[in-house]
């Protein structure tokens, strides 16, 4: 059966303030998405909402994972149904070597008497570090502690190679990594391309999708997608940034959920230009 | 009034000490101890009031038979035995010990302590209650007059000894006296290392006052490991303390993973230049129990250097009060002194202080410390359960990962094995 996610009409909220206001979306396998918008407009909020964290309070709206009702689900059962979330922060967990935690993932979705064995998981973890060119120390280093920024987000992406998961979703992946780092990460996303798993990536620059072509551009305002195209939307968000959009669609804040007294810093929609 | 002492017949202890030929020495400062039992008063103890305790059960002096094998000690003993040089204290009396040739050769001693008083005076009446001294308050007069068994390990001057050398401390009969004493030399540039533990079957209330004295000399270098695993009827209070010398080198592991209310002060006292200090505790609190546990690193010597880390896992009632002591004394220059300490509280009805005190006199030095008294994060076990684990093998996880920086430190496999499942048993999950 192909992989479908569906979204439809989710509206989410985060310490009484509602973030999410009504955002439909379906990612089917083989299909990269990318989800693109000023900060504050509600992307991370999307990430981490679909995963489950307690934090984010569901006010209405349905996600189906293959048919099955994802919100009803504890965030482990969204793991083991093949719901994956790249991390923006990834946790430090003193004591827990990064093996021991892989393992630990990787039989929870198999399944007690279906363990994996030992010499089997070793050389798969060591065949993925190699790909994203990770030293093989960081096997038995304790999770993501004393990583590197760039460190921990390829630690994400070793974990999504190791799980194969049906859905991907990464979140702001790109952020802190300088360009060697970032192609590494490419890499290893684009080596998990395949016709029944599916992407949903969330940047706001356009850096990463130079070397993830993505199929779907949508651009998130306010707390729903506001417009939605093809690769070459990312194109021009990147040469003109998110202003035409603004006006085009009559939008004068795309915030949600920002405290109306707090200072917002003036920002450059477009993030800084790396070249 | 102090009735402490009550349960014990003074001359009955006595007798039966100088039947088995305690040199005179010995038997003056048991009656010493008798006699300052009765004028000092029990330690006072940071936010602890251990007068509710009821302190005062020690039983009477009684001793194990010989055994020729470690087979013949049966029970628990060869769950934690492990090693060829070893030496196992049955209630108040060694019940087995060997030493390997070639160690014995090198002039090693490896013994029971009351055997060493009358084989060894000369080596070990400098030492003895020397480092922990009677006169400091009523626990350790108590001890000074009752302690029995023990162990005794001597190194000399130049030698390494590579294989840990293990001492089992076990209480089985509820009307038995159960004090050992610990007492360890290691001459100059010498090294050693030592695991002991402590365990017991009874069911009925029993008290013990234990003392570890250490003395490291110059350039030595000596490693304890202890493992308490005392029933929850017992109350364990211990003093440990180190002597280091110039460029000497201690380093203590401690699990403290006792089942009934639980005192232990874990000392070194860095007195020559150079000398150096790295100790690590663990501990699991379950049940209604009570614990303080102290390390102190005291700083007399120049450039010396220390390092304390106290791990605490706390769930149900228990309640652990942990202290981190910094001393320096006016002239140590140069040293630096480091503590953390840390309580993972699993209930909300558990209770844990973190407390550090850095007492300096000197300006010219490093001291740090960090405490922190927290419950498991919500935000790791979000990640590890994103990744498909269930959320009570990922608390899991996090609590053994908490402590698994101090297990890992245990040098001996056998021992460890045995920290991590009393360890796992005090969770709830074995």
């Amino acid at each position: 059966m192909n992989t479908t996610l569906r979204i439809d009409q989710l509206r989410a909220s985060v310490e009484g303030k509602e973030i999410l206001k009504g955002l439909s979306l379906e990612v089917r396998g083989g299909e990269i998405h990318a989800v693109m918008g000023p900060n504050g407009t509600g992307k991370s909020t999307l990430a981490s909402t679909l995963m489950g964290h307690p934090k984010y309070e569901v006010l209405g709206g349905s996600v189906t994972l293959n048919g099955e009702d994802l919100l009803e689900m504890d965030v482990d059962e969204r793991g083991r149904a093949g719901l994956f979330l790249a991390m923006q922060y990834p946790s430090e967990i003193t004591g827990v070597t990064n093996s021991d935690f892989m393992r630990s993932a990787i039989n929870a979705g198999r399944g007690e008497g279906n363990e994996i064995s030992l010499m089997k998981f070793i050389r798969l973890m060591e065949a993925n570090m190699k790909t994203l060119e990770m030293n093989p120390e960081f096997m038995h280093r304790y999770l993501n502690e004393g990583f590197s920024g760039g460190e921990k987000k390829r630690n994400e992406i070793l974990q999504m190679m190791m799980l194969q998961p049906k859905i991907m979703i990464l979140d702001e992946i790109d952020s802190g990594l300088d360009i060697d780092a970032l192609r590494i990460v490419a890499q290893g996303v684009n080596s998990l391309r395949s016709a029944d798993r599916g992407f949903l990536i969330i940047t706001h620059y356009q850096r990463l999708l130079d070397y993830i072509t993505p199929d779907f551009v949508h651009i998130m305002m306010q707390g729903r997608i506001v417009k939605s195209g093809g690769p070459e939307l990312a194109q021009r968000l990147e040469a003109e940034g998110y202003e035409w959009v603004k006006e085009e669609l009559g939008i004068e804040d795309e915030t949600v959920g920002q405290d109306e007294d707090a200072f917002q810093m003036p920002m450059n929609t477009t993030g800084p230009k790396i070249r | 009034m102090n009735t402490i002492m009550m349960s014990v017949d003074r001359n009955q202890v006595l007798e039966s000490f100088r039947a088995d030929q305690e040199p005179e020495w010995v038997t003056a400062i048991r009656e010493q101890g008798f006699r300052l039992a009765e004028e000092l008063p029990l330690p006072k103890l940071e936010k602890t009031n251990i007068e509710r305790w009821n302190l005062g059960t020690f039983g009477e002096i009684r001793r194990p038979a010989q055994r020729d094998s470690l087979k013949d000690a049966g029970g628990a003993t060869s769950e934690w035995i492990d090693s060829d040089n070893a030496l196992v204290q049955r209630n108040s009396g060694i019940e087995f010990q060997r030493l390997a040739e070639e160690l014995r050769g090198q002039g090693v001693i490896f013994t029971g302590l009351e055997q060493a008083v009358r084989e060894y005076p000369e080596l070990v009446k400098p030492y003895l209650m020397q480092a922990v001294r009677a006169d400091e308050n009523r626990m350790t007069a108590i001890h000074a007059a009752l302690w029995s068994g023990g162990a005794f390990l001597y190194v000399p001057k130049n030698v390494q000894v590579e294989q840990p050398l293990q001492a089992l401390f076990l209480l089985d009969d509820e009307e038995a006296c159960f004090m050992p004493h610990v007492l360890i030399v290691a001459e100059e540039n010498s090294s050693v290392t030592f695991v002991e533990s402590a365990v017991s079957a009874v069911s009925r209330k029993h008290d013990q006052f234990g003392i570890m004295e250490v003395f490291v000399k110059r350039g030595a270098e000596v490693h304890v490991a202890s493992v308490r695993g005392l029933g929850k009827q017992v109350t364990d209070m211990t003093y440990r303390r180190a002597h280091v010398e110039a460029d000497g080198r201690i380093r203590w592991v401690v699990g403290e993973m006792n089942a009934g209310n639980a005192m232990a002060d874990t000392a070194s006292i860095l007195q020559g230049n150079g000398a150096d200090s790295d100790a690590k505790v663990i501990c699991v609190g379950a049940g209604g129990q009570h614990m303080n546990l102290t390390t102190r690193a005291v700083h007399i010597g120049q450039f010396s250097t220390s390092d304390m880390v106290t791990r605490a896992v706390m769930r149900e009632d228990a309640t652990a009060i942990i202290n981190g002591i910094t001393k320096i004394e006016k002239g140590a220059s140069g040293t630096n002194g480091q503590q953390t300490e840390k309580v993972l509280m699993l209930s909300p009805k558990a209770r844990g202080d973190a407390n550090p005190i850095l007492l300096i006199d000197e300006d010219d030095v490093q001291a740090g410390h960090a405490a922190s008294v927290g419950q498991v994060n919500p935000e790791q076990i979000f990640y590890l359960m994103s990744r498909g684990i269930a959320r009570a093998e990922a608390e899991r996880l996090i609590v053994y990962g908490f402590l698994a920086p101090v297990i890992s430190e245990i040098p001996n496999d056998r021992l460890r094995d045995r920290l991590q499942s009393l360890a796992e048993r005090k969770l709830g999950q074995a």
